[in-house]
């Protein structure tokens, strides 16, 4: 889970890490009354999306008086704001950080991740910030400084210590340095993050030492014992579509193509994505609805792959491990009577009670195409998905889908296959 | 013996009387597991599908002799279950739960490192379908008609992604010595390197299949330990060549963040390590065919 940098900042003055004087904003009044709040004669207005390198897209505005700070909260609320890391969608600006701007003397870089390879927390610093980590990395490798924190002990003072001098840092800002990246330790301990990037840690003019920009992300599995930063969570800054799949339990991620995905487990709903591709189409989804398949989550996931206007063809792939495939032939068979499925849909079941389960979807008297193997299965939705007629069966909410006819090759230019000889008759 | 377990392993499960428990205690004793008992505390002395139930992991080692255990308890509770029975001399432990927390599993890694080498426990999941030796038994949820006796060592870190690799073996007539399940979270207790090496050392496995996914650095580890260590043939895949870049695919673990994270990558670290790679998760039963067709028969089969 990602937050805002507002809040971020917020979390870790908490833990003693000193940020600039700021605070949230709203509305265009909002920040003006914030600028004046905070005083001085300069401000920054910084966007407040889960996306960085929001300065190069226009997302971060200097400002040197109350009407310039009013002004660029005008234009910026409300836009969306396309980064390079966003996607080309965007996501929406509803909130401002308003901040004093600070004389900078020098950016460093400080990041704490959760080292999947060694298993530690590692902090990692480098002596230039401001630039994304994979740049520094690339262009001065050499000067990347790295401490493992030993989980029996948690960090230690001279850790933190061999950084702050490693940064070449003067003996006065040492101790300050330490202070931050100690306190971002305990936070990214107490707080159970994933992820705590302070890019750029500053040097101000007068030689104090801050966090200028923060990134925190945490670990969505141990969300249940930390409230406090669960409560953070920014739907406006999520897909719709992710958030009403995770009420019904189920996981959730849009892509580009036109194939609905229904599988259970997370391991085969991404094979059956590459067998969709590997035969010549393209997942719109990544849908795991988990072990229990149960009618009502089957319902639940074919409104949500039904609510997204590309999709032509929809494929469940379920094997059933502790479910039965005849219950969950019967979960198919009722959510497809009762949410109405205006696409060609293609069922592949294995696993226990498998003849039972493709006897019911067969004996249902609903157009269901059957597949018995991974590779039957993704070669008759990719072709069901060529013989779709743009717009199936006229249904008005579905209207406004492209009108032109299916192209022979597919979504794209990504895995045209024009050659469909070998793909046997739908049943 | 299997790798990790067989007919003798006595077996407990820690959460023995909840639903899940229940549930799946009785499929591993239908399957032939020699389950001698459970664990929930605070119904310690009373029965449970005609085993004993005791209140802590030490009690019902010492009244049993268990030696394995599968942990079916919520995840806020998951590793303190699992330090219990590392505490409690249990040798191996596999937990299915899913939803650990990752800083959880980097403390109960470091916390089985405390105990001597000789009576270290070997942790197995989380969020994984658990361990099966097919016609032997299995401590774990998965199906386990799917999977047929043989000389193929399985390990994966997807659940329903290995019943289907086992399925496609099943249908071709290849069967399994072990198949493993090490998770789909960022911090396994088990990881394929640890796994390869016992199959490696496994007089019963001729040849192993890995079944990877996107995100983090597993897979690549493996396939160098399979180009310095394994004399036995390794087939791989990776799921996930169509997943974004930055979005978790279900797994805890599956998302790619960083250089060498995805499906491609890692399935041509795995060929020049010099794994076969199946070209397509249709073709993960009749790869390994082929794999083993290229193979000497063996000289000496072990006995069944």
């Amino acid at each position: 889970m990602d937050i805002h940098e507002y809040q971020a900042k917020e979390l870790l003055a908490g833990f003693g890490v000193r940020v600039p004087k700021g605070g949230v904003a709203y509305s265009a009044d909002q920040a003006a009354y914030r600028a004046a709040e905070i005083g001085g004669s300069r401000w920054v207005v910084k966007a407040q999306i889960h996306s960085g390198a929001r300065g190069k897209a226009g997302g971060v505005r200097l400002c040197t008086s109350v009407v310039d700070v009013r002004q660029a909260a005008k234009e910026l609320l409300g836009k969306t704001l396309v980064t390079t890391q966003t996607g080309p969608d965007g996501l929406p600006v509803h909130r401002l950080l308003i901040e004093e701007a600070l004389p900078i003397a020098r950016e460093l870089y400080l990041g704490l991740v959760l080292d999947r390879g060694r298993e530690r927390i590692v902090v990692v610093a480098h002596p230039h910030g401001g630039m994304e980590i994979e740049e520094i990395a690339q262009r001065e490798p050499e000067a990347i400084l790295r401490e493992v924190v030993e989980p029996a002990v948690g960090m230690q003072a001279f850790q933190a210590r061999e950084l702050a001098f490693g940064l070449g840092l003067a003996s006065s800002q040492v101790s300050q340095t330490v202070a931050v990246i100690l306190g971002a330790y305990r936070a990214f301990r107490e707080l159970d993050a994933t992820m705590v990037e302070i890019n750029p840690l500053v040097v101000t003019a007068d030689a104090q030492v801050l966090a200028l920009d923060v990134k925190m992300s945490f670990d969505d599995n141990a969300m249940f014992r930390r409230p406090n930063v669960a409560e953070l969570r920014d739907h406006a800054q999520e897909d719709p579509r992710e958030a009403e799949a995770a009420e019904h339990g189920l996981n959730y991620v849009a892509l580009d193509g036109d194939i609905g995905c229904i599988i259970n487990g997370a391991g085969l709903a991404m094979a059956t994505m590459d067998m969709i591709q590997h035969a010549g189409g393209e997942p719109a989804d990544f849908l795991d609805i988990g072990g229990g398949a149960s009618p009502d989550r089957v319902a639940a996931a074919f409104r949500l792959v039904l609510s997204d206007q590309k999709v032509r063809a929809i494929l469940v792939n379920v094997f059933a491990g502790i479910n039965r495939c005849d219950w969950v032939a019967q979960g198919v068979v009722q959510a497809v009577r009762e949410v109405r499925v205006p696409v060609p849909l293609v069922v592949r079941l294995a696993g226990t009670n498998v003849l039972e389960g493709r006897r019911i979807l067969e004996e249902s008297g609903l157009p269901i195409i059957t597949a018995d193997t991974l590779a039957e299965a993704a070669e008759r939705v990719v072709a069901a998905r060529r013989s779709s007629p743009p717009d199936p069966l006229s249904v008005p909410e579905r209207g406004n889908v492209e009108s032109s006819p299916p192209s022979p090759g597919g979504r794209g230019g990504q895995g045209v296959r024009t050659s469909n000889a070998n793909a046997p008759e739908t049943a | 013996m299997s790798i990790l377990l067989d007919e003798q392993t006595a077996v407990i499960v820690q959460g023995f009387t909840g639903d899940k428990g229940t549930f799946h205690a009785k499929q591993m004793i239908a399957y032939g597991t020699n389950v001698v008992g459970g664990v929930t505390p605070g119904k310690g002395g009373t029965r449970h599908l005609e085993r004993p139930v005791f209140n802590t992991v030490k009690e019902a080692v010492a009244a049993t002799g268990a030696v394995a255990s599968l942990v079916l308890v919520p995840a806020p509770y998951c590793t303190d279950a699992v330090m219990e029975a590392a505490d409690a001399c249990i040798r191996l432990v596999v937990t299915i739960t899913d939803g650990v927390p990752a800083q959880d599993m980097m403390r109960v890694k470091r916390y089985l490192w405390r105990y001597a080498k000789e009576r270290r426990t070997r942790l197995i999941g989380p969020n994984c379908a658990g361990v099966i030796s097919p016609g032997k038994a299995m401590l774990g949820i998965m199906p386990g008609h799917i999977y047929m006796r043989g000389t193929v060592g399985l390990v994966t870190r997807s659940g329903t992604l290995g019943y289907e690799a086992a399925a496609q073996m099943q249908a071709l007539g290849v069967g399994i010595s072990t198949s493993v399940g090490i998770g789909g979270d960022p911090i396994n207790g088990s990881s394929f390197v640890d796994i390869l090496a016992l199959f490696q050392e496994d007089p019963e496995t001729d040849a192993v299949m890995m079944i990877g996914e996107i995100g983090g650095p597993q897979e690549a580890d493996a396939a160098r330990f399979v180009k310095e260590h394994m004399t036995k043939p390794v087939i791989g895949y990776v799921a996930g060549l169509t997943a974004p870049k930055g979005r978790r695919m279900g797994h805890a673990g599956a998302i790619i963040s960083a250089f060498g994270d995805t499906a491609a990558e890692k399935a041509e670290i795995m060929r020049s390590a010099g794994l076969v790679v199946a070209p397509s998760p249709a073709e993960l039963g009749s790869t390994v065919a082929q794999a083993l067709a290229r193979r000497p028969p063996r000289q000496v089969l072990v006995a069944r």
